[in-house]
């Protein structure tokens, strides 16, 4: 058995480690025996293409900077997973995005100069003779170009979540046009390359790619971002896969199009759950529309104080939680996680309702309860818990407010029409725990603010709940 | 501006209008508060309490603002100053002498139980702040009276039987009475005619027996009203059988300004079970049942006992004249926009129009009628943008043919794709099916260690730099260098992050 074919085998079994990896995901019991899968699968591949690499032609040199590269890198990255907050999880995901993104670009690059920046050389000639000389420009430009978007895309995604530059989107005149004419110059300088391989043509495109990267991100408004993250998380699926065919390396291939897949997948639900089409979230610029009719007299809303809200909490039977990406902001987990440990342990039955596109990455709202202790088992989405709302006494909205618009299910009018919302307005009682009567993400006046068995608790949700904890 | 809180003049009422409580609210909105001595003793409420609260001990009466809880005597009329206004309870629709008398006076005179039922004005709706305390206190009545168990037992001594409850009239005292017969264990009838009622009937637990009519209605002013005679005929038979089986029948229909309905006749009462008990929420409008003695409870031939108390909110004097100062206070904050301790009142609005009676001295009742939020809107407040038409679901047929469109034109792409990219691209499009079933099972709680984990393995492009480094030029060397140095951070970071979150879930 040879270096290669052994490591063709390993590749075939970490492949296949890597498919139980994301299987174990389906179920919390299984989730930590699929994300050991995950690890012994990278850790066949690695060994194998270390051997395969030392079993080649590679200089002791070479072989130094990989290792020193990988314990850099291996370092940083057990750093960084130790020290993140779990609200700085999206910031996290879009950073190790644009490293693949970047990485693949690498590559990409290093394709070019090994093949076409010497046409006479040994491995140029390999493939010629192979008649795939064409494909293999291909492939380095395509590559380069879905790394490029990803990596500069994921910075943008990176920035806009970690609050360094404005989360506002950014209105070019013409956007769609530049994205439009990015992708066929893109096109057309792909036909060009696969003619004739020229330096500057893939200069070119790089920066166009990276420009394009930067652009759709940036034009995209923060309340969004779940979805840029799926997608961004499925363009460095695509990026790896595009390695894979540069390399022609089928383990490559098989993860990137799993990574793909599982993004484009998540991208769908957010969609879904908002009632919008891929392309107008790409498009960017939701809100931008009126609301028509948003001079309706709505009434008046009431407003509750903390203890009277411990008091209603006390003597309810059922109570469910809808938290929204504002608990996160406020740091509020923590005392929410307090406050349903009290109930809970007074009898009373206390639930969460989590709308699929609540904080700014699918689940993210499971770990943030997950971190501050809340069983999981209590945690339920959207549909499961929708149908339970007119059987629950109390329903607290701790930083949501467009996944809790009736507007959504009722008023045909409104630019939320028909995004599926949790039905809270249901429930016997709804406490809105809110900074201000100012409108959500969507621009939208929440009609369930005036509701009569609406009540406002205005103020910081981490020091409201602390109230209420408090009160108790 | 000061705030004068009178004492009761009324005999036996022992509710007073403002609490230590309200009082420090109604100080927030910058007024001075008068209490008139002992105002509060009947509710519990000392004069240190008041005074504590910031108030001073004084004649309530002579005060630029007057609250009282009924309407106060002449004496005390007398005395209030011609620019002052008095806030009351003066049931001025009931009461044609009083709104005379307030008419011949100078000042101005607010009635808080003409507030309008309106969502806007739910705080200051007295009546049903009133009508829910009534209620509550109504089944309290009863089971003092009833000799029994409400709830039913099995005990070593023998079966109890749970009460049965009969609840005429869903309203707030009716709901209230449901809520609580319920929560003593007893089985809840209700009767209302309004059909709209019927889930909050059940939402409390009680049984809502419709009586079946042509005539049900949806009501315009949020009240009841009087029905016709084929409706009277049946709720006649419906009543007549319920009150052979209840041992407790609390009555509260009310038509505003017109006497009680009789609902339950001298037949029906006596058709009833020794031991039972009655409660006429209605009996200071008359009564819903024959043989009521307003304010008193009576004894009849068959043992039945009638409760006709007018004062039910009253018997719970502490907690009545605290939702009621609560309710003063929310209009005093109404009418005190700019929290400046002036009275402002502001004609446009319909709450205020509304309750007053004499402005001024000028008479200012009836008021127009408010069209309220308990009735149904008539026409639409926008126009309504039509809703995008569904697509129909593709047939079995369409979605065939489009597959098979699809599988031609993926097998033309694949068939004049280079013979060398054929085994690569089979394995792209099957990873990703695979990757779309295999995604498609993730709970949703784990979407996001899914996207830390896909970070992980994305990181598998490592294996092209590390395939690439070390021969050919030293910048394909140092490019790959620093491609496995990222591609190691995702490896690492993406698998340690994973398991750091999924150590948290926890099952309770």
């Amino acid at each position: 058995m040879s270096a290669t074919i052994a490591a063709q085998a390993a590749y075939l079994v970490a492949a296949l480690l890597f498919i139980l990896a994301l299987a174990g995901l389906s179920k919390h019991e299984t989730a930590r025996l699929g994300n050991a899968f995950g690890m012994l699968g990278m850790g066949v591949a690695l060994v194998a293409t270390v051997v395969l690499a030392v079993d080649g032609d590679v200089s002791t040199a070479g072989l130094g900077l990989m290792g020193l590269a990988m314990l850099i890198g291996a370092l940083i990255g057990l750093q960084r997973a130790r020290g993140v907050e779990m609200t700085g999880m999206p910031e996290l995901i879009a950073l190790l995005h644009s490293f693949v993104g970047l990485a693949a670009v690498l590559v990409s690059w290093n394709g070019f100069l090994e093949v076409e920046n010497h046409p006479d050389g040994h491995e140029a000639q390999a493939l010629d003779a192979l008649g795939t000389l064409g494909i293999h420009h291909g492939e380095v430009f395509i590559g380069l170009f879905i790394g490029a978007v990803t990596f500069t895309g994921s910075i943008v995604a990176y920035l806009k979540l970690s609050a360094k530059i404005s989360s506002k989107p950014l209105m070019l005149p013409g956007k769609n046009v530049l994205n439009l004419g990015s992708l066929g110059l893109f096109v057309a300088l792909t036909a060009w390359f696969v003619i004739t391989p020229e330096l500057w043509l893939l200069i070119t495109v790089t920066v166009l790619a990276l420009a394009l990267g930067w652009h759709l991100v940036a034009s995209i408004g923060g309340g969004d971002m779940p979805v840029v993250v799926s997608m961004l998380n499925s363009y460095s699926g695509w990026a790896a896969a595009a390695s894979g065919f540069l390399l022609g390396n089928d383990l490559l291939i098989i993860t990137g199009a799993l990574v793909g897949s599982s993004g484009a997948y998540l991208s769908y639900i957010m969609c879904k759950a908002m009632n919008r089409s891929f392309l107008s979230v790409i498009a960017g610029g939701f809100g931008i529309e009126a609301p028509a009719g948003s001079d309706v007299d709505y009434g008046e809303h009431t407003e509750i104080t903390a203890v009277s809200v411990a008091e209603l909490l006390g003597s309810a039977r059922s109570v469910v939680i809808t938290p929204g990406y504002g608990m996160a902001v406020a740091q509020a987990q923590y005392p929410v996680a307090e406050l349903t440990s009290k109930l809970r342990a007074k009898g009373v039955d206390v639930r969460f309702g989590i709308h699929p596109v609540a904080g700014r990455l699918p689940g993210h709202m499971n770990v943030l309860l997950a971190e501050a202790k809340v069983p999981y088992d209590i945690v339920l989405e959207m549909d499961e818990i929708n149908e339970d709302f007119a059987a629950t006494d109390v329903v607290l909205v701790i930083g949501a407010n467009d996944t809790v618009n009736p507007a959504g299910a009722e008023d045909p009018g409104s630019p939320l029409a028909g995004m599926p919302v949790l039905t809270v307005w249901e429930a016997g009682k709804v406490i809105v725990f809110k900074r201000s009567m100012a409108s959500g993400y969507a621009g939208v006046q929440n009609p369930l603010f005036f509701k009569e068995n609406t009540s406002m608790l205005f103020g910081d949700a981490k020091a409201r709940v602390e109230d209420i904890v408090g009160a108790l | 501006m000061n705030v004068g809180v009178l004492k009761e003049a009324r005999a036996g009422e022992s509710r007073v209008s403002a609490t230590p409580a309200t009082i420090e609210q109604i100080r927030k909105l910058g007024y001075d508060v008068v209490v008139d001595p002992g105002a509060g003793v009947a509710a519990g409420f000392t004069d240190s309490a008041y005074e504590a609260a910031g108030a001073t001990i004084g004649d309530a009466a002579a005060e630029d603002v007057v609250l009282g809880v009924n309407a106060p005597d002449p004496s005390q009329l007398d005395r209030v100053r011609p620019a002052a206004t008095v806030i009351a309870l003066f049931a001025p629709a009931f009461d044609p002498v009083m709104v005379e008398e307030l008419g011949r006076r100078p000042f101005t005179a607010l009635s808080m139980d003409a507030v309008p039922r309106i969502s806007r004005a739910q705080s200051m709706d007295v009546l049903s702040s009133m009508a829910n305390i009534a209620g509550y206190r109504a089944v309290i009545e009863a089971a003092h009276e009833f000799g029994r168990f409400f709830t039913g037992q099995v005990t070593a001594a023998g079966k109890v039987p749970p009460a049965r409850v009969l609840v005429a009239g869903a309203g707030v005292a009716g709901l209230a009475a449901i809520g609580a017969a319920g929560s003593l264990g007893a089985i809840v009838r209700a009767t209302d005619p309004r059909p709209e009622v019927a889930d909050q009937v059940r939402s409390l637990g009680g049984e809502y027996l419709s009586i079946e009519s042509a005539e049900v209605e949806v009501s315009k002013t949020g009240y009841a009203k009087e029905m016709g005679e084929e409706y009277k005929a049946r709720e006649v038979e419906l009543y007549a059988a319920q009150c052979r089986e209840a041992d407790i029948v609390i009555t509260t229909a009310l038509i505003p300004g017109r006497p009680a309905p009789t609902l339950i006749t001298a037949e029906m009462v006596a058709s009833m079970k020794p031991g039972s008990v009655i409660v006429d929420m209605a009996a200071a409008n008359g009564g819903n049942v024959v043989g009521t003695v307003k304010g008193e409870k009576t004894v009849t031939a068959n043992g039945v006992t009638i409760i006709g108390y007018t004062d039910l909110a009253g018997r719970l004097p502490a907690q009545a004249s605290q939702l009621y100062g609560t309710n003063l206070v929310n209009l005093l904050k109404l009418m005190t926009p700019d929290k400046d301790a002036r009275l402002v009142l502001d004609w446009e609005d319909p709450v205020q129009r509304s309750i007053t009676v004499v402005r001024k001295g000028e008479l200012a009742w009836p008021p127009p009628p408010v069209q309220v939020s308990a009735a149904p809107a008539t026409t639409p407040t926008a126009a309504v943008r039509e809703p995008a038409p569904k697509k129909p679901p593709m047939s079995a047929r369409g979605r065939f043919g489009g597959v098979a469109v699809a599988a031609l034109a993926l097998f033309l792409a694949a068939g004049f794709a280079p013979a060398a990219l054929l085994p690569h691209v089979t394995v792209f499009v099957l990873a990703i099916v695979i990757g779309y079933y295999v995604i498609g099972h993730v709970h949703h709680a784990l979407h996001t260690p899914l996207m830390s984990v896909t970070n992980a393995i994305s990181g598998i492009v490592v294996v092209g730099a590390l395939l690439q480094i070390g021969h050919g030029s030293t910048a394909v060397t140092v490019l790959s260098a620093v491609a496995i140095l990222l591609a190691s951070i995702n490896v690492f970071g993406g698998f340690a992050v994973t398991r750091r979150m999924l150590a948290m879930f926890n099952r309770s």
